[in-house]
């Protein structure tokens, strides 16, 4: 009696955990959040304007609200009535064990897609693209990467820029001191206090460097880039081709939309929170392109 | 977990140009002994002296020693780095704070001078418990037989003082040398920070940490090794 009961409620709890997407068995993250009515989404308290605290202390940004979209995509796919969506800070260092272990589902920053990094993580289509450059004291005069011969130059540790940059010192002979410092704040203030001659980061985050700090026209970005454009990708966990159709689809759609333009606008070419800085980066041909044409590719050539 | 161990990582080229990841934490790894030995030799000399100051009979040393014990044994080693690193420069005349600021290595040094500082006041206050645990006649039988202060902590206090505390000493030896991790945070390459950007570069984060902690465990056992040969060394026939 009490055994047939409980296969009885057993069964009745399966059918009505598969019914909604039909035959279709859920698996990977999809099941998860099913079961659990909830996504996390990792997110940056400082990569402005992808994702950072505002003045309230909450998460905002480009790729954040792109998660935001992506989360209300996965709600309507699942057919759920309500879903918890939490939030989750990480760095740089943080971001790979989080996703591996499951405690963040989207990870929603400024994250470079690359081949190296594809055997590790998968990626949604690209919704960024960057190149390396870097940013000097305009008195400075320094504008082509030759210019840097034999300065001190910082950049932040364990990005793909400070890499580059070594790579071209090697390669070109340069003889540059490359200091790692431990965030792009604090790779700045080096910048600002003379301890570095200049600051080689992808060019959008030195875009908000300079336009957060004191005197934006005391810097000037060079001109000459250090590297092919770069793609931004939204980071999930690998091997969960189901989630992963969801959210490229999503995310496709999104971009293709007159939304996306209208989104990248508003962070790239108006004033953001939390202090009213416009970051003054219209849309790149490049850029448009990407938009128009989604793709999850980590190879700069393809861009 | 959904990770892809891959164990042939360290024989990979790094993409610093030169070397394999392997290469680059060992380069680390000298960089952490190299900043724990130097800074070592400052936190022995200084914690030392202020130590001995502590236990002085004279109230001026006793206040500048508890001076500095408080004061750098409060402020976090972090904010410590941070300072030196970052507000020290500021404060000092523009051309010397940009020539400061310029030096080659000035993470190395800096850190050798922080560290040095910030365990000087925990050896300081070991070797004034050190000397506190001594019988109060050993001074005292010291000062009847005609030695001054100072030959008296040479010649009776000091050596009995520093076989009781070596112990504790060699614990704060291990501190030092794990603490050399927090001189990441101005730039020093030393392991931590070799197996953040190793990390970083490959996204293989467990491999990265697994052999830096291998790498530091390694360490201390030698260090500990070495401590325990040299406390059979310098211990007194038939005492304790």
């Amino acid at each position: 009696m009490h055994l047939s009961h409980a296969l009885f409620l057993a069964a009745v709890a399966i059918s009505a955990a598969t019914a909604p997407v039909g035959a279709q068995e859920l698996s990977g993250t999809l099941k998860k959040v099913k079961d659990t009515g909830a996504i996390t989404i990792g997110y940056r308290d400082a990569s402005v304007p992808f994702s950072y605290l505002d003045g309230n202390q909450k998460p905002v940004g480009y790729a954040f609200e792109i998660c935001l979209k992506v989360a209300a995509a996965v709600k309507a796919h699942l057919k759920l009535d309500t879903l918890e969506v939490r939030l989750n800070p990480v760095t740089s260092a943080t971001r790979i064990p989080l996703i591996a272990n499951g405690t963040i589902d989207l990870e929603c920053g400024s994250t470079t897609n690359n081949a190296d990094r594809q055997r590790q993580a998968a990626f949604t289509n690209t919704h960024f693209l960057t190149a390396t450059r870097f940013v000097a004291k305009r008195e400075k005069g320094l504008d082509k990467t030759d210019d840097l011969k034999g300065r001190t130059v910082v950049s932040t540790s364990g990005t793909t820029n400070i890499r580059q940059i070594n790579e071209i010192n090697t390669a070109r002979g340069l003889g540059m001191r490359i200091l790692p410092a431990k965030d792009h704040a604090e790779a700045f203030l080096m910048v600002e206090t003379g301890r570095a001659d200049a600051f080689v980061m992808d060019d959008v985050l030195l875009a908000a460097l300079v336009a957060g700090s004191k005197t934006p026209d005391a810097y000037a970005i060079s001109s000459e880039a250090q590297s092919r454009p770069e793609p931004y990708g939204i980071m999930l966990r690998k091997d969960d081709p189901a989630f992963k159709a969801v959210v490229d689809a999503a995310t496709a759609a999104l971009y293709k939309s007159p939304e996306g333009t209208a989104l990248y606008d508003k962070w790239f070419t108006q004033a953001i929170p939390p202090r009213g800085i416009n970051l003054k980066l219209p849309m790149s041909e490049a850029m448009r392109k990407t938009l128009a044409n989604p793709s999850d590719s980590p190879d700069p050539a393809a861009y | 977990m959904n990770y892809t161990w891959n164990w042939g990582i360290f024989l990979e080229p790094s993409p610093e140009g030169a070397g394999t990841y392997a290469d680059m934490l060992l380069s680390g790894l000298a960089w952490t002994v190299v900043t724990a030995l130097c800074s070592w030799v400052i936190a022995f000399t200084l914690g030392s002296v202020v130590g001995v100051m502590r236990t002085l009979p004279s109230r001026t040393a006793n206040a500048i020693g508890a001076a500095y014990v408080e004061g750098f044994r409060n402020v976090p080693l972090l904010v410590q780095m941070f300072l030196w690193y970052f507000v020290l420069p500021e404060l000092l005349p523009a051309r010397l704070g940009s020539a400061v600021k310029q030096m080659p290595d000035a993470p190395f040094y800096t850190a050798v001078l922080c560290l040095g500082f910030f365990t000087a006041a925990r050896v300081a206050e070991q070797v004034r418990a050190g000397i506190r645990a001594l019988p109060r006649g050993q001074a005292q039988a010291g000062l009847a037989l005609g030695l001054t202060w100072a030959q008296t902590y040479r010649a009776v206090l000091l050596p009995n003082a520093y076989r009781i505390i070596l112990p504790p000493l060699t614990s704060e030896f291990l501190n030092n040398l794990k603490n050399t991790s927090v001189a990441l945070t101005i730039g020093l390459l030393e392991l931590t920070a070799r197996a953040r950007s190793m990390q970083e570069f490959s996204f293989q984060v467990f491999e990265a940490f697994t052999a830096a902690t291998l790498l530091y465990v390694a360490l201390n056992l030698v260090v500990i090794a070495g401590a325990t040969l040299l406390e059979r060394r310098v211990a007194v026939p038939g005492g304790r």
